[in-house]
């Protein structure tokens, strides 16, 4: 099964290395950027063939590990 | 790390592998600064889960003294050891320097050797030392007097929360900050102001 995780900032949460992405971005001439977060993303390859427990098994990895839930919120997405 | 603690306690320190599940007897755990697991991932976030850490957290609950300088801040932070968490400095940048510091409690076994308002300085070398926290967990830390060391005189290199540069926790065992007291001890170090807070310890 793959699948991925999408680990992001949560609302609110200062970015500095978005608004240097963002700057970055304006002076390579694209206007109209009114904001950028930076997130992450992981892609995961499991044996488990059963969805659901792949999902219990993902969202386990992004309260455990993946993601701070301090600061960061996460997505998961199973493919097939 | 070590010749600091050696040096202030007269005792020597133990070294502990991260891959050991037991801490020997001892009543101070250190996790001194470094890059551990290379910063992948988010800084300190891989050692935070070593196994030694349970060991680490269990010392901990029990009451026994754990320091976490600048890395080791990172680890109890992404452990639940601490509250909060460290993020990248405000300004994307390494920032290595002086800055001073203000001893914002006294009332801990890292800082009774200090007088509450002391100022002191202390060398800083990181990237992720932007100390950050929910409303609710920065005013539990200023109600119960809990912020031991802001960053003073305008040097916060890292744009911290209220200028925080090292918290203890509820139980004021276990104290986290981002400065490098170890490294300014004796002399040669060019000053002594971080040598109190191991002779706190050691008191």
């Amino acid at each position: 099964m793959k699948a991925r995780v999408t680990v992001t900032l949560k609302p609110g949460v200062l970015d500095p290395q978005g608004k240097a992405i963002e700057g970055a971005l304006a002076s390579l001439g694209f206007a109209g950027v009114a904001s950028v977060r930076q997130g992450k993303v992981f892609e995961i390859e499991m044996a488990e063939t059963d969805r659901a427990k792949a999902e219990t098994a993902l969202k386990a990895m992004g309260e455990k590990l993946l993601a701070n839930t301090v600061i960061e919120k996460y997505e998961i997405a199973v493919d097939g | 790390m070590r010749h600091a603690l050696a040096d202030v306690t007269g005792t020597p320190a133990l070294a502990v592998w991260h891959a050991d599940s037991t801490l020997p007897k001892v009543d101070l755990v250190v996790l001194p600064g470094g890059f551990s697991y290379g910063d992948y991932l988010r800084s300190g976030a891989i050692a935070a889960r070593a196994p030694i850490m349970r060991a680490v957290a269990d010392h901990a609950a029990h009451g026994g003294l754990v320091l976490g300088v600048c890395n080791g801040f990172q680890i109890l932070c992404e452990a639940g050891l601490l509250p909060g968490v460290l993020m990248r400095n405000a300004s994307l940048r390494f920032v290595c320097r002086e800055v001073k510091l203000r001893v914002d409690t006294a009332a801990t076994r890292f800082t009774a050797h200090y007088a509450r308002g002391q100022l002191i300085r202390t060398p800083v070398a990181h990237g992720d030392g932007n100390y950050r926290c929910d409303d609710g967990t920065l005013a539990r830390l200023k109600g119960d007097d809990r912020i031991a060391f802001r960053y003073a005189e305008g040097t916060n290199p890292n744009g911290s929360l209220d200028d925080i540069a090292g918290i203890v926790n509820d139980k004021r065992n276990v104290l986290g900050l981002m400065p490098h007291p170890e490294n300014l001890i004796e002399p040669l170090q060019g000053g002594i102001d971080g040598r109190a807070l191991f002779e706190s310890l050691a008191a």
